[in-house]
C-alpha cells in the first residue's frame, strides 16, 4: 500500500492503495468516479478512456504509481454541466443506445480535438478505432465528432 | 385546500397500494437515488408526488413523472415507452421526467425485454395508461368547475372549459383526480392527432450517459458493499474437484474464498434458468481489482464433469436432458454435425409432392451454411448486486427479464417473492443473454453466504467464456428448377447443437409448391440461449443467400424473384400456417429497391448485395454497397427499409437500424467463438474481433414504411438480413460465395488484435 496525491479533475485526491492498482480502479472503487467504465481490463476497448495531461489513455493498464504528478481529467470533470462541445454534440445526434461505452468515447474524442480541432475523417477513424461499441453507434459517433468540431 | 390535497394524496397511496397487491406501493420511494437521476432537466423539483396511476405522478406545481415499465438495454424504451402514456395524457413532452419502475408485475405487466416486444406488449395498455389519467383529470376538473365532463378539454397539461373561460393545470386537480377510480376502456386519441408520438425526441437519459452518471449496474453500489468473483472451470464439460485457497486469502483485501452450488441436485430449472457450471468457488474482497488478483493465487484442480442429466421445465413443459460429458472442439463438432445431417430428420413441414419433384427435375442446386457459436459480449460484463438477510433478499443490477428470474431466486434462496425486491438498472447491452439471470441467483447465494452486501463482477474472460453462445448451426437449402429454370420444390434441413435455427412457416414455405423443411439437434455441453433474433440470425444468411444462388441460377434478378414469390404467396399460397405477410415482405424490398437505386448504373463502383427477412413480427430488407479498400472487401454502404408499423421516435428507431447493420456486419465477418478440447479459444478482445470505428460502413441510410399498424419490435428483426445481404455483395467482389461464418476466414486482411493504451 502507498498513498498518493492525485490531481484530478482540478482537485487533489488522497488514495492508500496498491502501487499496482489501476487507475480505472482507483477512480471507480477508491474514488467513487464510476464514470469511467470496465470493458476488458487489457486496453483493447477504450472504455476506460480517461485523460492525462489532455492525453486520452486507457486507465485499465495506468498504474497509479505512474501518475506522479500528471493531470487526470474523467468524464465526470470534462465540463462542469455536461456542455463540453463534444458532450452536446453526443446529445443533439443523439449518439447512445445502451450507453456504457459513451464516455469513453467521449474522452478518446475529446482529446483529439484538442490537438486537432479539424480532424479529416481517416484521422477520426485512426482516434477512435480503440473504442469499441457493441451498439453500433459508430456512425453518429464520428458525425458527432465532426459536429463538436465546429465548434471546438 | 392543502388539508384536501393530502387527504387524497393519502388515498391515492392506499390505492396503488392496492393495487401492487401488498408488494410495492409508491414506486418512487424505492427506487435508488442514481435512477433518480433519470430527470431530464437535471432540476430538483418541489413539492409532493401525486401517483394517479401506476405510470403517472404529478405534482401540485404541474410537474409530470412517467414511468417506465421496461428494461432498458439500449433499445431506448425509457424514452419511447413514456412518450407514448405522455401523448395520451396530452401533456408538454419537455415537461416529462421519466424514471425507471420498480420490478412488479402486477402493476407493471410483463417488464420483459426480448423478442422485440417491449413496444408490442405495450403500446396498448400505456395508451390506455395515458388516457385513463387524463380522463381522471378531467373529471376531477369538471367536478370542481360544476361543468360536464365532456366539456372539459386538455393541451399540454393544462385543462379547459371554453364556455366559463375557466381553466388550470393538472397539478391544480391532481389530488382530486388521485381520488377518482381508474376509469377502464377509456379510447385513445385517433392517430391522426399525434402530436408526439412519431416525432424524434431525444434520449431522456442522453445527459446523464454523457456526463458518466452511475446508470449501470456495475455502478451500483452501497456502504459496506463486497465484490465476489467467481472462478469457473476453464473447459465445458469440466468441474471442480478440490481447491487449496491458502495463497489467496493471504492476498490484500481478501475476505473469504469458498465454494457453494447454484441449484440442488436434482432440482428443476426454469424456461431461462442456465448452469453452465454448478459448483460456484468463489472469491470475496474488499475491491474488484484484489479479488482478481487473488484469483489468479487459487490452486485449483478441475475433473470431467462426465455426462450429468437436468430436469427442465420451459414454462409448463417439463424434459429430461442428459448433457453430454465429452470435452468438445468445433472442428470435430462440424463433423458431428456433417455426419448427423446425412440421416433422416424431424418433418417440420411437407407441401406438395417434394421427393417425386426433386425426382424429377431438370436441375438440382444445394448448399449448405453454417454457422459458429457467437457470444454476445456485452460492452457492460455481467454482474449484479445482492444483499440477502433471513428477512429479505435486494437485488439490483442489469437484467432482461426480472419476472423470470423471480421464482428461481425464491427457490435457492427458499425465500417468497414477495421478500425479494429487484431494481432494474440501466443495461450495458443484453442481446438476449441478459434474460438469463443466473448472474443474479449467483450474487444472492453469496450475499447469503457472506451475510454482507455484495456486487459479484464477472471479468470480461469470465464473460466471454460462460456460454449461452448462439448455438452451431448448420442447414442445407436444396432447389429443383424444371427444364424452363422454374422453381418446383425447394427443401431444407437444418441443424443444430444443441438446437436447429429452421422456422419452416418462413418464407419461402407458401412461395413453392413442393417444400419440405427438416430439422435435427444433437446434444451439447455447452450452454447456449437467445443472441438477438435467435434462429433468424442464422436462418437469414442461409436462406437469404440460397435464394441469391438460386436466382443467379434462373437468370433471374435476386429482387424480382423474390417479388415474383411473394406475389404467388399472396395469391395463391400454398399451405397454411405461413407466418408472414407478403404484402409487407414485398413492401420492404420495393422500397430498399428504390431508395437504394438498385439497377441504377450509377451505382456499379459497387458490388451490391440484398437480402430480407421478417421476424419477431417486423419486415426489413437491406442493400450492402461493398468496395474493395486496401485490396480488402469494405462495407461502404446500407440502404436499409423497414416495416415496423407505427415508429414512435423515429430518430431513435434510425439509430437502432443503423446498430443493427454494424453489428450484423461485424458478425457476419468477425464472429465466431471456437472452442478447443472444451477450452473458449478467445476470451478478451485481444483475442475475439469485433467490429471497429473504421470498419463500419461510412453511410446507413434508414426508411420506414409508413403505415397505421400497432408497433412492433425493432431491435432484432433489422439484424438477421444484414448476414445475408452482407454475403451476396462479397459473393458479387469477390467472385466466390460465402458459406461459412465467420466470412473473413477466406480473407484475412491481416488485422493484428493489439493492446492500444494510448488512443
Amino acid at each position: 500500500m502507498a498513498t498518493y496525491n492525485l490531481k484530478i479533475n482540478g482537485q487533489t485526491k488522497q488514495v492508500d492503495v496498491d502501487p499496482a492498482t489501476p487507475m480505472l480502479w482507483v477512480l471507480r472503487e477508491h474514488l467513487n468516479m464510476p464514470g469511467t467504465k470496465y470493458g476488458c481490463g487489457v486496453a483493447m476497448c477504450g472504455a476506460c478512456t480517461i485523460h492525462v495531461n489532455g492525453s486520452a489513455v486507457r486507465s485499465c493498464q495506468l498504474p497509479v504509481s505512474a501518475i506522479g504528478t500528471s493531470e487526470i481529467t474523467t468524464i465526470e470533470g470534462l465540463s462542469e454541466k455536461g456542455d463540453h462541445p463534444v458532450q452536446k454534440a453526443w446529445i443533439e445526434l443523439d449518439v447512445p443506445q445502451c450507453g456504457y461505452c459513451q464516455a469513453g468515447q467521449i474522452m478518446t474524442a475529446a482529446a483529439l480535438l484538442r490537438t486537432n480541432p479539424n480532424p479529416t475523417d481517416a484521422q477520426i477513424e485512426a482516434a477512435m478505432n480503440g473504442n469499441l461499441c457493441r451498439c453500433g453507434t459508430y456512425l453518429r459517433i464520428k458525425a458527432a465528432i465532426k459536429s463538436a468540431a465546429k465548434q471546438v | 385546500m392543502e388539508k384536501i390535497k393530502t387527504n387524497y394524496s393519502r388515498r391515492s397511496f392506499l390505492k396503488s397500494t392496492a393495487l401492487a397487491g401488498g408488494g410495492l406501493m409508491i414506486s418512487f420511494s424505492l427506487v435508488p437515488e442514481f435512477l433518480l437521476a433519470a430527470k431530464k432537466n437535471g432540476t430538483d423539483l418541489p413539492g409532493q408526488w401525486i401517483e394517479l396511476t401506476g405510470y403517472v405522478k404529478i405534482t401540485p406545481d404541474n410537474n409530470i413523472k412517467i414511468i417506465c415499465p421496461n428494461p432498458e438495454f439500449g433499445q431506448n424504451v425509457m424514452t419511447s415507452l413514456p412518450m407514448i402514456v405522455a401523448e395520451e395524457l396530452d401533456v408538454d413532452w419537455k415537461n416529462v421526467i421519466v424514471e425507471m419502475g420498480p420490478h412488479d408485475n402486477v402493476k407493471y405487466g410483463p417488464q420483459f425485454v426480448g423478442g422485440s416486444n417491449s413496444m408490442r406488449m405495450y403500446w396498448k395498455p400505456l395508451r390506455e395508461a395515458g388516457a385513463a389519467a387524463r380522463h381522471m383529470l378531467v373529471e376531477a376538473a369538471a367536478q370542481t368547475w360544476g361543468v360536464p365532463v365532456e366539456e372539459v378539454t386538455t393541451k399540454a397539461g393544462m385543462l379547459y372549459h371554453e364556455k366559463t373561460g375557466k381553466s388550470g393545470k393538472y397539478g391544480d386537480f391532481a389530488s382530486k383526480a388521485s381520488a377518482i377510480p381508474i376509469p377502464k376502456g377509456i379510447k385513445p386519441k385517433d392517430l391522426k392527432n399525434l402530436y408526439l408520438v412519431r416525432t424524434s425526441r431525444k434520449n431522456v437519459e442522453g445527459l446523464n450517459i454523457v456526463t458518466g452518471k452511475p446508470l449501470f449496474g456495475l455502478d451500483y453500489t452501497q456502504d459496506g458493499m463486497l465484490i465476489a468473483m467467481i472462478h469457473h472451470p476453464p473447459a465445458f464439460g469440466m468441474k471442480l474437484k478440490s481447491f487449496d485457497a491458502s495463497e489467496t486469502l493471504k492476498m490484500p483485501g481478501i475476505k473469504d474464498v469458498f465454494n457453494i452450488k447454484l441449484y440442488d441436485e436434482g432440482s428443476e430449472l426454469g424456461g431461462f434458468d442456465i448452469r453452465t457450471f454448478n459448483d460456484l468457488l468463489v472469491v470475496v474482497g474488499n475491491t474488484t481489482w484484489e479479488v482478481m488478483n487473488a484469483r489468479k493465487k487459487l490452486n485449483v484442480q478441475w475433473e470431467a464433469a462426465g455426462e450429468t442429466k437436468e430436469t427442465h421445465n420451459m414454462f409448463g413443459r417439463k424434459m429430461e436432458v442428459i448433457i453430454p460429458g465429452a470435452l468438445e472442439s468445433s472442428d470435430s463438432s462440424y463433423k458431428m454435425m456433417m455426419e448427423r445431417a446425412k440421416e433422416p430428420a424431424t418433418l417440420l413441414r411437407k407441401d406438395g409432392d417434394p421427393e417425386t419433384a426433386f425426382k424429377n427435375a431438370a436441375q438440382v442446386i444445394e448448399r449448405t451454411y453454417n454457422g459458429p457459436f457467437l457470444p454476445h459480449n456485452c460492452m457492460e460484463p455481467m454482474n449484479f448486486f445482492a444483499h440477502v438477510t433471513d428477512e429479505k433478499a435486494l437485488l439490483a443490477g442489469p437484467l432482461q427479464a426480472p419476472g423470470w428470474i423471480e421464482p428461481t431466486l425464491s427457490k435457492v434462496l427458499k425465500m417468497p417473492p414477495d421478500k425479494i425486491e429487484i431494481r432494474m438498472t440501466r443495461m450495458g447491452g443484453g442481446f438476449g443473454l441478459r434474460a438469463y439471470g443466473h448472474y443474479l441467483a449467483e450474487a444472492a447465494l453469496i450475499s447469503r453466504q457472506i451475510k454482507a452486501p455484495v456486487k459479484l463482477v464477472y471479468s470480461r474472460e469470465d464473460d466471454m467464456t460462460y456460454g449461452i453462445y448462439r448455438p452451431l448451426y448448420t442447414a442445407t437449402y436444396r432447389a429443383a428448377l424444371d427444364a424452363n429454370k422454374n422453381l418446383i420444390a425447394f427443401h431444407v434441413k437444418g441443424g443444430g447443437m444443441p438446437e436447429h435455427a429452421i422456422a419452416a412457416n418462413r418464407f419461402p414455405a407458401g412461395a413453392v409448391d413442393n417444400y419440405l423443411a427438416e430439422g435435427w439437434e444433437l446434444p451439447s455441453n455447452v450452454t447456449v440461449g437467445a443472441f438477438r433474433a435467435p434462429r433468424s440470425n442464422f436462418n437469414a444468411v442461409a436462406e437469404q443467400s440460397f435464394l441469391d444462388e438460386l436466382a443467379e441460377t434462373m437468370g433471374r434478378d435476386p429482387i424480382e424473384l423474390r417479388l415474383s414469390l411473394l406475389k404467388r404467396a399472396k395469391e395463391n399460397p400454398v399451405g397454411k400456417n405461413n407466418d408472414y405477410d407478403p404484402d409487407r415482405y414485398a413492401a420492404v424490398l420495393t422500397m430498399v429497391k428504390e431508395k437504394s437505386g438498385w439497377n441504377n448504373p450509377e451505382h456499379k463502383k459497387y458490388s451490391r448485395g440484398v437480402a430480407a427477412y421478417f421476424c419477431h413480427n417486423s419486415y426489413a430488407a437491406h442493400v450492402v454497397d461493398i468496395v474493395k479498400r486496401d485490396g480488402q472487401p469494405y462495407v461502404e454502404r446500407v440502404y436499409s427499409a423497414i416495416d415496423c408499423g407505427i415508429v414512435i421516435n423515429p430518430d431513435a428507431a434510425a439509430n437502432m437500424v443503423q446498430g443493427a447493420v454494424v453489428d450484423g456486419i461485424g458478425n457476419s465477418f468477425y464472429g465466431g467463438m471456437i472452442l478447443r478440447e472444451g477450452v473458449p479459444e478467445q476470451n478478451n478482445f485481444n483475442r475475439y474481433r469485433m467490429i471497429r470505428f473504421r470498419e463500419a460502413p461510412k453511410k446507413i441510410e434508414v426508411y420506414f414504411v409508413q403505415n397505421d399498424i400497432d408497433p412492433t419490435g425493432l431491435g432484432e428483426p433489422p439484424f438477421p438480413p444484414v448476414f445475408g445481404a452482407v454475403a451476396n455483395a462479397l459473393y458479387k467482389n469477390m467472385g466466390k460465395r460465402f458459406y461459412d461464418q465467420p466470412f473473413n476466414k477466406d480473407f484475412s486482411d491481416g488485422v493484428n488484435l493489439k493492446p492500444q493504451r494510448k488512443a
